[in-house]
């Protein structure tokens, strides 16, 4: 510790007000607080401060994806070879995963941290640690052939427009990751969906399928060869992190554990989701024909990208809403609106990410009402003083 | 009494260090100071030059804004300095002390007989009258005001506080005067909030009790207006501390400003920690002599989240300090200290990304250290969680950061003070300053609403 200490500390001056680099001080600052939380001390205010900051926040949202982020890569291999209908063993799987997955990741953090840093040094302030949980959630939510330059003019659109132009961290009004995929969707819309790309090579190669469930619910197809099993342990073809429901299940628990996402947020998203299901199964009854409408109620909840979506990217605090009471409108209505546009619009059978878009939009109008709500009473109680 | 409060939001940190229950005299100090640093907002127009004899109550400097408010001598000798900074801004007075104390006789009443205009002319001058605080504003009273009620809390749930239950309990006669004397003040009522060990406090007459329990904040008096009586616009409620009520007892009772109070020495850097009675202005020095570890440590007139720090041992104490608590500097790096649970052992966190949460009954010993950088206001949720009032934080502290004064009415900054955002200073990942930002907001209110 004394050796990496005494380097820092040795190129430190460099980067000080007056040094040769000043001008590079948040990109030094930024290494040097990832390796050492800094000797700063309380000036103001409470002299005392708990051992939280937006590094440990951020870190332990990475931590809780990781069970789906390994799943993921192995299921990677493990579609791709399952279809082709060759054996593998674990290794096999985990290591074609990784050699596909690792790149993206790489490409992600690569270009939105190039940027950020490249920010953080032109506005001269710190670079926010804001990026480190989007550049991980982008490749996760991604098919995984997206072509890595898609990734990256994707990544680059999504931090510039969706986040640096409103001000960087803590201001933007759009979730980053989902800006990403959005444009990514929206410009590059072969690559992006239909049923060629969920399974590595399955574009390429004929005898992968590759279809998802949702894809083949919304072509009519109510004869799903997967098991419920399947879709909970998520043996199934999907965007990375999204096809196992267990291990977003252990995030999920980690962050709920950790308090550092909303669990009002995720439960009533999964209230909204299981309430729009369960309308939609009832109504079902009158057009037996339609798959996506008889899918049931439950099984909706499993599938898609409902349960990463929910758990990931709804809670994110600064595109959601921030109020206790709004968050349970907002997290509800995700859920709401993500099961309708995915049943009602089968063109785009992955809804919980337009509706989150969507209620990222509305979050500070459902704030709003919040707070007015807290002034009314306010102005009530001096009337009636 | 009436129904009990409970207070379920909040944070209590426990912390190495709480005094002991034993009250030593702390040796007289040979000089003492005034410091006007400590009256928020007071301008002083000083009414002694270098060399005056005083004695305990000579008035020193008065509030240029006001001059009924009076600021006398806590001891009786000479002035021997008079501490100027920039713009010759005062910064202290400052009293070589006397062997003996003599006091200016203010005259010995009972309260209750009084008027309403000789109680306040009594306090006014003997200068007890800074003892008197108001909200809005966080600031000294105006004596002119009619308070809506005057509230007065008998405990304190910030870390190593002071017991007053134990403290001033030899004091109960002087508390019941101080009391029966603000009763006098206003037409409401003067609310004396209890927690649940029984205490003297219990047995106050002339005041209407409220039990409160729970986490800090529950002892912040601005916790329990919000709960007992909220403050509307244009209203003013009093708040006066304790050990101050036993001081505006003693006048009455003895007809001399007895400026003694018991403070707690408290800290994982003292040696032995106890209470120690002390003169208000007090030099620091002579009290921390030999009794803490100095080697990198910080020392605080107050509590570690409301307090002042106090750069060197030449210091003196606070005007309104009812302990010093003392806390190693953090001025250490720590690798990899960002990584969730490590260090849990040393690093208290109210979030759960420490497992201090799981051993909630063990005392830390935390440092100064900010534990991070500040960044922007990204977590939701965390502020209101020890926020027990019923107004939003982050809206508030974003609402004056903006200098928006009609939402920072909307949103309650009338109800607050900065003391109730020092849980957000400690607890908030952004490691947002919430208390100056909170400062900042009532004297823009000072300022432009008046």
């Amino acid at each position: 510790m004394g050796f990496i200490r005494n380097t820092f500390d040795k190129y430190k001056p460099l980067f000080d007000k007056g040094g040769k680099l000043e001008k590079f001080a948040p990109g030094f600052n930024a290494f040097d607080t990832l390796v050492f939380v800094p000797n700063h001390t309380t000036h103001e205010g409470a002299h005392i401060r708990d051992g939280v900051d937006l590094k440990r926040v951020m870190v332990t949202v990475i931590f809780a994806m990781i069970p789906a982020l390994l799943f993921g890569m192995w299921n990677v291999g493990y579609q791709h070879f399952s279809q082709l209908g060759e054996a593998g063993t674990f290794l096999d799987y985990l290591l074609y995963g990784s050699f596909k997955f690792i790149p993206m990741i790489a490409v992600s953090y690569g270009v939105g941290l190039g940027i950020e840093f490249a920010f953080g040094i032109f506005r001269g302030h710190e670079i926010n640690e804001g990026y480190l949980v989007s550049g991980m959630l982008i490749p996760l939510i991604m098919p995984i052939d997206l072509p890595l330059w898609m990734l990256g003019v994707s990544v680059a659109f999504a931090v510039l427009i969706g986040k640096e132009a409103f001000g960087g961290t803590g201001m933007n009004i759009l979730n980053p990751a989902l800006v990403a995929r959005a444009f990514a969707y929206f410009s590059y819309a072969p690559s992006m969906s239909g049923d060629k790309v969920w399974v590595a090579d399955a574009s390429t190669v004929d005898a992968i399928s590759g279809e998802t469930i949702l894809g083949s619910l919304a072509s009519g197809n109510s004869e799903l060869s997967y098991s419920v099993l399947d879709m909970f342990l998520g043996f199934i073809p999907g965007s990375v992190g999204e096809t196992s429901v267990l291990m977003i299940l252990i995030g999920a628990a980690f962050l709920y554990f950790t308090g550092v996402a909303s669990w009002r947020i995720m439960l009533s998203s999964l209230i909204g989701g299981a309430v729009m299901a369960l309308l939609f199964n009832l109504v079902g009854v009158a057009y037996p024909d339609n798959a996506l409408l008889n899918f049931p109620w439950w099984q909706h909840l499993m599938v898609g990208g409902f349960a990463f979506a929910i758990v990931f990217m709804a809670t994110d605090p600064v595109s959601g809403a921030q109020t206790n009471k709004g968050k349970w409108v907002y997290g509800f209505l995700i859920g709401f609106l993500g099961i309708m546009i995915r049943i009602i619009n089968p063109a785009y059978p992955e809804g919980i990410m337009m509706s989150i878009l969507l209620l990222n939009v509305f979050a500070p109008t459902i704030d709003h009402y919040v707070i007015e709500g807290n002034i009314k009473k306010r102005k009530k109680r001096l009337k009636t003083a | 009494m009436s129904e009990d409060i409970r207070i379920k939001k909040g944070l209590s940190i426990k912390l190495k260090g709480k005094a002991e229950e034993v009250i030593s005299a702390a040796p007289r100090s040979r000089i003492f100071a005034i410091q006007p640093k400590d009256f928020h907002g007071i301008t002083p127009k000083l009414t002694v030059k270098v060399g005056a004899e005083v004695s305990v109550g000579t008035v020193l400097f008065y509030s240029k804004s006001n001059e009924q408010i009076k600021f006398t001598s806590p001891v009786s000798g000479t002035v021997s300095e008079i501490k100027r900074g920039a713009k010759r801004r005062i910064l202290k007075v400052v009293i070589e002390a006397k062997a003996e104390d003599d006091f200016v006789d203010f005259g010995k009443e009972d309260p209750k007989g009084l008027s309403k205009e000789q109680v306040l002319t009594k306090i006014l001058d003997s200068g007890c009258w800074p003892f008197v605080n108001q909200r809005p504003y966080d600031v000294i009273a105006n004596p002119a005001d009619e308070p809506k009620a005057i509230f007065i809390s008998s405990f304190d749930t910030a870390p190593l506080a002071s017991n007053y239950g134990f403290s001033i309990k030899e004091q109960e006669a002087a508390f019941q005067a101080g009391v029966n004397a603000l009763s006098k003040l206003t037409q409401g009522n003067v609310h004396l909030s209890v927690n649940n060990t029984p205490t003297f406090f219990d047995k106050t007459e002339n005041a209407v009790l409220q039990n409160v329990t729970g986490k800090h904040p529950a002892g912040n008096v601005g916790v329990q207006i919000s709960k007992i009586a909220p403050i509307n616009q244009g209203e003013k409620v009093w708040t006066v501390n304790p050990q101050d009520v036993v001081i505006i007892g003693n006048l009455f009772l003895t007809g001399e400003f007895r400026p003694y109070r018991t403070i707690a020495l408290a800290g994982s850097e003292v040696t032995a920690p106890q209470y120690y009675q002390v003169t208000l202005g007090q030099e620091v020095a002579s009290l921390l002599e030999g009794k803490i570890n100095e080697d990198n440590t910080r020392i605080i007139s107050g509590n570690v989240l409301t307090g002042a720090t106090i750069a060197s041992k030449d210091e003196f104490l606070g005007f309104y300090s009812n302990e010093i608590s003392v806390i190693p500097e953090g001025n250490v790096y720590r690798m990899f200290g960002w990584i969730p649970f490590v260090g849990s052992g040393k690093i208290h966190s109210a979030s759960r990304t420490s497992f201090s949460w799981l051993s909630s009954n063990k005392e830390y010993t935390l440092n100064t250290n900010m534990n991070g950088e500040e960044r922007a206001m990204v977590v939701t949720g965390e502020m209101e969680k020890v926020f027990p009032m019923d107004i939003f934080p982050m809206q508030l502290l974003k609402a004056v950061m903006a200098n928006d004064i009609e939402k920072m009415e909307n949103l309650g900054i009338y109800e607050v003070a900065p003391e109730d955002f020092a849980l957000i200073d400690y607890a908030s990942s952004s490691k947002v300053e919430a208390q100056k930002i909170i400062r900042e907001g009532l004297d823009l209110m000072i300022n432009e609403v008046g």
